[in-house]
């Protein structure tokens, strides 16, 4: 069991806030550090997908989770910001150049998708955000002259000042990089006024303004910061799938991501890779579970939507708050063991009460 | 006179919509969820009828019938195992829920050896008929679509009319605790309402099905029957039924007049524009919270 | 001496229903006003009303000043008018401590970028935030309650929370719906304290909305009387529930 003596506000307000938690997270952070030399070819290039899902699910979580504006068509933002690199990449910028402006053009998208949200709420929003989405991977689609269609583009290696990083290390590293540097802006954000903001409408629109939250401003903001991390992971995407297509931002993508989010743990940081590890590890899990279950179950196309489904199901039905809940709740068992009590984290019955009038 | 044959296939491709709108509003009504699986309880209800009309060999109307039955058994049993544990929870977790259902059942459908990964053609009787009519030469099929959804429509309005359920549909999905303190059967409400919407949704499979053939994929129709129910106002069973047909009939029409790739984008251009002019649809209502 | 608040011939209409029909009051700094009347008088309108959710079909408010119906809803904090609301509209989903930083909103002083980056100034914005919700918490006794999520608290540390959230934006006024309500015997002591309190130490105005007389006569200045949006009877507390046409308002004629 760990007491924790606080002696000044700034403990509660650092990012790690005792020794253990500075233990931990170094670790992982020199583990990282180290993945090219500790993991193979195959591993690392899906530790890289899975830094970028993460950042992309940073977004996500920032604008559905934490402020509770539910993005439908997040890939869309993935897209604008794979694209634009693409185009920019071949046009020779350089990439911390391409990068920013790919997180601009996506943040401006953001802008423009997130004008609904001042006027409406939860389900229409959602399918604003739908309709959307599906118009910008029809833009994707037609303006050949931009975006090569759905015959597709190339995308050239990453590149800067004479420095290139197409070799997996390198590009690992920069995903690396992007993954913390996001990591850390958001934790900024979330405990500052502003975080606190997002939190507060998606809580309580009605007590926000009361409290002096301008709500159209904040909500313009977050559906900015989101984009602009889809749009940063799109960028990335595109240096390491090496060639995009219109169809790589479909609706799928967009549940996958939302998925991401919801099974890796709404409303927590950690939920963003958390659910990018499953959403990279899952196949892999289904392709070995293929060779152990008979062939009629094994072969079948259509497994991984079952899977995935099921998995969904499940976490809703069983584990609302996700994987890091899961983990919270192991992580206290063992803190408080053997005082932990089956109740601790039970949800109160709730019955439904109308969002229309919340 | 062409404009004319485009609108027609366009109410008819509306009708589709506006069936599984009225689902989803259904749904909406009485429980605030919406669901995300209606697509694919359409998909099913295709396949099932596929099943039973071309691997059991029943004759037509008997497959329709045990097509709505086994789709409403199909309802009310999913409503009970999965939608029922949850019904508290923030309507996101629920969306997620009928996201995580239609993939399962999009998946189970594609395992299905030889049949799932298939296209199909459903040998109903008025199959590939048309008529002529003045100088319209007009498709059966979408004829029967536009008639069953106005008898049906027909049905349920007399029934949310006459009877008690209506009302109580709206108390439940407005403060639960209070419809239960009333007297309203809420769990029998919730399971006879999902019931409902899956046997429409199995109908809207049966009529689709001539005109687009049944495939594990076409439950991705439904998708557009979103903009439908948000055309008509989220919470109006009418207005599903007229905001399908709109969304079909500019459908229609943009895919003949306007370039190529109008015609997937026309709903949902629709629905933004709706969304600005009047958010809350065609005959929806202003809620507001009193505080 | 001008009123803080100047609440003019104010009048609002929802389709036929006049929820409030030119209702004239002045509140003065630093004294305690309070608006009874049966439920359905328009008292939480009002108040809706000087809050800017809703708008009125006539009449005008002034605070400090400065006229306030050109005043959009989010800015009303700016200004130094904070409320806490009838059936609580508290964070659901977050810390008693952070509901209340939450309140330091209007007081921010850094912008995107500093906050992005964390930066010194950031940092200490935080750290002198804390101090001044730390205050409130000494003030309402709510020290055991700091890292409590909202949802599992009861009703009366709820309403706490909420008064405290209100005095965290360091108002001039307070709007108060019912500060008593849902509250036994001891509470409702202890929030009269506070609201004296507030008055004296804190030199906060109180526009208060309460059905408990008791409380009323303890603690306000004057009362204004309402029913059916219209008012009934203005003054001192003994004064007005003298009043008859209150009396048959709460009580009902004599047979």
């Amino acid at each position: 069991m760990r007491f924790l003596f606080k002696t000044s506000y700034l403990q509660d307000i650092r990012l790690v806030k005792h020794g253990g938690q500075a233990f931990w997270y170094g670790a992982l952070v020199l583990a990282l550090l180290a993945a090219p030399w500790l993991a193979s070819e195959y591993w690392l290039a899906q530790l890289t997908f899975v830094l970028i899902y993460g950042v992309v699910g940073l977004g996500l979580m920032l604008l559905s989770g934490f402020t509770g504006l539910f993005s439908l068509g997040h890939a869309a933002f993935l897209g604008v910001g794979a694209y634009t690199e693409a185009v920019l990449a071949g046009a020779g910028w350089p990439f911390p150049a391409s990068f920013a402006a790919a997180a601009l053009v996506a943040a401006a998208t953001g802008v423009v998708v997130g004008l609904p949200a001042l006027r409406v709420r939860g389900i229409y929003l959602a399918i604003a955000t739908l309709a959307f989405a599906f118009i910008v991977v029809e833009v994707f689609a037609r303006w050949e002259s931009v975006t090569g269609g759905n015959a597709g583009k190339q995308v050239q290696a990453l590149r800067a000042f004479g420095w290139r990083a197409d070799a997996d290390v390198p590009f690992y590293f920069v995903c690396l990089a992007v993954a913390m540097l996001a990591t850390l802006a958001i934790l900024n954000l979330l405990r500052s006024p502003t975080g606190r903001a997002f939190v507060a409408i998606r809580d309580s629109e009605v007590s926000a303004q009361s409290l002096g939250i301008h709500l159209a401003r904040t909500k313009t903001l977050s559906f900015a910061i989101s984009a602009a991390l889809a749009g940063l992971g799109g960028a990335l995407y595109a240096h390491k799938l090496k060639f995009l297509s219109p169809d790589q931002f479909d609706i799928l993508q967009s549940i996958d991501l939302l998925l991401m989010i919801v099974i890796g743990g709404i409303g927590s940081v950690h939920g963003a890779f958390l659910g990018a590890i499953f959403l990279i590890t899952m196949p892999q899990a289904i392709a070995i579970a293929k060779d152990v279950l008979p062939p009629a179950l094994g072969q079948a196309p259509g497994l991984q939507g079952t899977v995935y489904g099921l998995v969904l199901i499940g976490f809703v039905l069983f584990e609302p708050l996700g994987l890091y809940g899961r983990w919270l709740k192991l992580r206290t068992y063992l803190q408080i063991f053997p005082f932990y009590r089956r109740g601790m984290f039970r949800r109160q019955k709730s019955f439904l009460k109308s969002d229309r009038l919340r | 006179m062409q404009a004319l044959q485009i609108v027609i296939s366009g109410v008819a491709q509306g009708c589709i919509y506006g069936l599984i709108a009225l689902g989803l509003v259904m749904i909406y009504k009485t429980t605030e969820t919406v669901s995300f699986a209606h697509g694919e309880l359409m998909m099913l209800g295709a396949f099932a009828g596929f099943a039973l009309m071309v691997l059991l060999g029943w004759p037509f109307w008997l497959a329709v019938v045990a097509t709505v039955v086994v789709l409403a058994l199909f309802g009310i049993a999913l409503e009970r195992v999965a939608i029922r544990p949850i019904l508290g929870q923030p309507a996101f977790s629920l969306v997620m829920l009928t996201i995580g259902i239609g993939y399962v059942a999009r998946g189970l459908v594609t395992m299905v050896p030889a049949i799932g990964t298939e296209t199909h053609a459903l040998p109903v009787p008025y199959k590939d008929q048309t008529w002529s009519v003045g100088g319209l030469v007009l498709n059966v099929e979408q004829m029967v679509v536009i008639a069953a959804t106005a008898v049906l429509s027909a049905l349920l309005y007399a029934m949310f009319r006459y009877s008690k359920v209506g009302i109580a549909m709206q108390a439940s999905s407005q403060n639960q605790l209070a419809a239960y303190y009333m007297g309203i059967p809420v769990q029998r409400l919730n399971g006879l309402v999902w019931g409902l919407a899956a046997a429409v949704a199995a109908i809207a499979g049966v009529l689709l099905a001539p005109i687009t053939f049944v495939y594990a994929n076409m439950g991705f129709i439904g998708l557009k029957a979103m903009p439908a129910a948000v055309v008509g106002g989220f919470g109006s069973l009418p207005g599903a039924i007229v905001g399908g047909i709109v969304i079909g009939v500019v459908e229609a029409l943009s895919g003949f007049y306007l370039p190529e790739g109008f015609k997937d984008i026309a709903p949902y251009v629709v629905v933004l524009l709706m969304l600005v002019v009047r958010p809350n649809g065609l005959f929806g209502e202003r809620l507001r919270k009193k505080v | 001496m001008t009123a803080l608040l100047s609440v003019n011939d104010l009048s609002v209409r929802f389709g036929g229903v006049r929820a409030v029909d030119g209702v004239s009051f002045d509140v003065e700094q630093g004294e305690v006003f309070t608006l009874i009347g049966p439920n359905g008088a328009g008292k939480t309108t009002v108040f809706n009303l000087i809050s800017r959710l809703y708008t009125p079909s006539a009449g005008r408010i002034v605070f400090a000043g400065a006229p306030l119906l050109d005043r959009a809803p989010h800015e009303i904090a700016g200004l130094g008018i904070a409320r806490t609301f009838q059936n609580i509209e508290l964070f659901e989903n977050a810390t008693v401590l952070q509901n209340l930083l939450i309140g330091r909103h209007t007081h921010r002083r850094t912008g995107l970028a500093s906050e992005l980056f964390f930066t010194a100034k950031a940092r200490a914005a935080e750290v002198a935030a804390r101090e001044a919700v730390e205050r409130v918490i000494e003030l309402l006794e709510l020290q055991h309650h700091r890292d409590a999520v909202v949802a599992s608290l009861p009703y009366g540390a709820r309403k706490v929370v909420e008064l405290a959230r209100a005095l965290c934006t360091e108002p001039k006024l307070i709007l108060l719906d019912e500060p008593s309500s849902g509250l036994n015997v001891e509470e409702s002591d202890d929030m009269a304290f506070w609201i004296d309190d507030m008055r004296r130490e804190l030199g906060i105005t109180v526009l208060m909305v309460e059905h408990d007389m008791t409380l009323v006569s303890k603690v306000s200045d004057r009362v204004l009387a309402m029913n059916h949006g219209q008012m009934l009877a203005l003054g001192s507390p003994a004064e007005v529930q003298r009043h008859p046409g209150v009396v048959e308002a709460y009580l009902g004629e004599p047979a």
